[in-house]
């Protein structure tokens, strides 16, 4: 347990004399915060659009524009920004230890390879998250103006989602680091990666064969669409946390297998 | 405290390591000596666990370093070639991780730290970032690295490569402090550095010990016979008859003679001296004898007897030396790794 927390706490402050890990944070707020302004603005003339027509046709609106917020949101920010964006902060975790000569020091130190990638693992997600809670405050400045109100549960359910799958990639993004030396090459393996997992995801959304069902199950970004709708699927978490679980293992496995390898 | 038995290394068809076994004793330091790509730095490797072996055994302070590599890595200080640095950190910052991965008591830490920055001189600089530091102290920063624990064998692979001469007097020196309460592991192509620091050298070659001796010892052992170089007023001639019919001597080499100032070099057999027998022979002869001493081969000629082919000149020259050198290097290229 000590040499987890002392993995974690090296890995979580390198992130943040990183100038890489400022430029991801900068850009991910930039983008949620234009997005999350280009959405609202859109379901608010949506709504101010039907309300019109209701009143024209004299049937009550039937919209909630702050469901709709929250769940556009999540989904756009899940499937578009994160695969695009925790590559390059995935990228250095192993990668950079390897070039700079480090594993050679944490690998003859009396640490396991487990409390290594449980270290490292924890701390880029405690980054991740750190770098997602800003923008809770964009509901929070729209929560007093919400009509009807804005339902918290459904953010916290979107957000936990956000979460898991950032779980997912960053366990897929460690492991592809620990293949190589070459941070770029890491970066630009793990970009191509996610990017294939979207194309994926979108090539099957609107499918029913059998493939694409398979395809769909086995797509961290289709699991997502049901958190973003506010529900939090058990068979989803389930597939979540499996996947971490085969990204954190696939890394040991490398850890140790490079012990053998090495030339 | 280190006890290495027919240790094997390969890697492919090559044998980067074949057969290597020496021991070293508490508190020793035992040079590892070989021109690059020896196989120093991977038998290093294998002690501190991070390779494993193919065949043979290695213990430290009894624990096998393949059967308990937790045991062994607790009670290892490693310094790799390059120094294992995270160069974003500050220096207090640093090496207060690095003891806690070693597992240093929590309460322990803040000592050790403190201990380890004053043996490696690094207190003034210890809020600095490592990023910011000149190579020199960022060598004595990857020392204090392996020393903050206070483990009880120190694996320094290259310690002073790189360095600037006042920094490798500084690093020899922290070294030499070192011994006695840890047991040091040094490797080097340098020969002057076993000579000052080390107690004992193994000279490696191609992944086979060519010899393993004392630093003392290795020279009079190795160098065939006994050497005096002497300076004499007189003929030239005459003097290399009545020296050569001292028993024992091998051969008078007259290296130059000029105004009847004549300066000699006689060689003989091995273990014998006859500087007094000489002495007195030139003196009854009738000759000033100006200087007379002992010659002293230098772990550079020895090294080059031992890794070359071609050793048959015993003393090597300034040329000789430089063929040596690009033989050594060839050496290398040799057993590198495919």
């Amino acid at each position: 347990m000590k040499g987890i927390l002392a993995i974690y706490r090296r890995e979580l402050s390198g992130y943040f004399v990183s100038p890489i890990a400022y430029t991801v944070i900068g850009f991910f707020l930039a983008a949620t915060g234009l997005v999350f302004y280009l959405i609202l603005s859109a379901y608010m003339e949506q709504s101010f659009r039907m309300q019109m027509q209701a009143r024209q046709m004299g049937m009550p609106p039937d919209i909630d524009v702050p469901m709709m917020v929250i769940r556009s949101f999540v989904g756009f920010s899940g499937t578009y920004l994160m695969p695009l964006l925790l590559p390059m902060m995935t990228m250095g975790v192993y990668a950079e230890e390897r070039k700079r000569g480090t594993m050679e020091m944490l690998m003859t130190s009396p640490l396991t390879e487990f409390q290594i990638v449980i270290g490292k693992f924890f701390a880029s997600l405690t980054f991740f998250a750190l770098m997602l809670a800003p923008t809770l405050i964009y509901y929070m400045l729209m929560s007093p103006y919400s009509e009807p109100a804005l339902p918290w549960r459904i953010v916290g359910a979107g957000y936990l989602g956000l979460l898991l799958l950032g779980a997912v990639l960053i366990a897929l993004g460690s492991f592809i680091s620990s293949l190589t030396e070459n941070q770029i090459v890491a970066g630009v393996v793990t970009f191509v990666v996610f990017l294939l997992l979207l194309f994926l995801d979108m090539t099957t959304r609107n499918s029913s064969s059998a493939m694409a069902e398979v395809f769909k199950y086995l797509s961290p970004l289709q699991h997502h669409e049901t958190f973003a709708q506010g529900v939090i699927d058990t068979s989803s978490v389930i597939f979540y946390i499996s996947t971490v679980s085969i990204g954190l293992f696939l890394t040991l496995r490398n850890l140790d297998s490079m012990r053998w390898r090495r030339a | 405290m280190i006890e290495v038995e027919h240790l094997v290394k390969s890697y492919g068809q090559a044998r980067a390591v074949n057969d290597i076994s020496f021991k070293v004793e508490k508190g020793e330091i035992l040079g590892f000596l070989g021109p690059n790509g020896a196989g120093k730095t991977t038998t290093m490797r294998i002690l501190t666990g991070y390779l494993p072996a193919t065949g043979g055994t290695a213990r430290i302070a009894g624990f096998d370093v393949f059967e308990q590599s937790m045991e062994v890595r607790k009670r290892i200080g490693y310094l790799p070639e390059t120094p294992p640095l995270y160069t974003d950190m500050t220096v207090s910052a640093y090496l207060t991780f690095v003891a806690q991965i070693k597992g240093v008591p929590t309460a322990e830490i803040p000592n050790r730290v403190a201990e380890a920055m004053r043996m490696a001189t690094l207190a003034e600089r210890k809020d600095e970032l490592i990023k910011r530091l000149s190579r020199g102290f960022k060598q004595r920063v990857g020392i204090a690295q392996a020393i903050v624990h206070n483990p009880d064998v120190i694996i320094l692979d290259e310690p002073t490569v790189g360095l600037d001469p006042n920094q490798i007097k500084e690093v020899r020196s922290l070294i030499k402090n070192l011994a006695g309460q840890h047991t040091i592991i040094l490797s080097t192509h340098i020969l002057p550095e076993v000579e000052m620091t080390c107690d004992r050298v193994v000279i490696i070659n191609k992944g086979r010990i060519v010899a393993a001796h004392t630093t003392q010892n290795l020279t009079t052992q190795l160098k065939g016979g006994e050497r005096v170089r002497i300076q004499v007023k007189g003929a030239a001639e005459s003097l290399r008859a009545s020296i050569a019919s001292i028993e024992g001597v091998k051969s008078v080499e007259i290296e130059s003679s000029a105004d009847s100032l004549v300066t000699a070099e006689i060689e003989s057999e091995r273990g014998a001296d006859l500087r007094a027998q000489i002495a007195s022979r030139i003196v009854n002869k009738g000759f000033d004898l100006l200087e007379m001493r002992a010659v002293n081969l230098s772990l550079e000629d020895i090294f080059m007897q031992l890794t070359t082919e071609e050793h048959a000149e015993g003393r090597v020259e300034a040329k000789g030396a430089a063929k040596a050198e690009e033989k050594a290097e060839e050496a290398v290229a040799e057993t590198a790794a495919p």
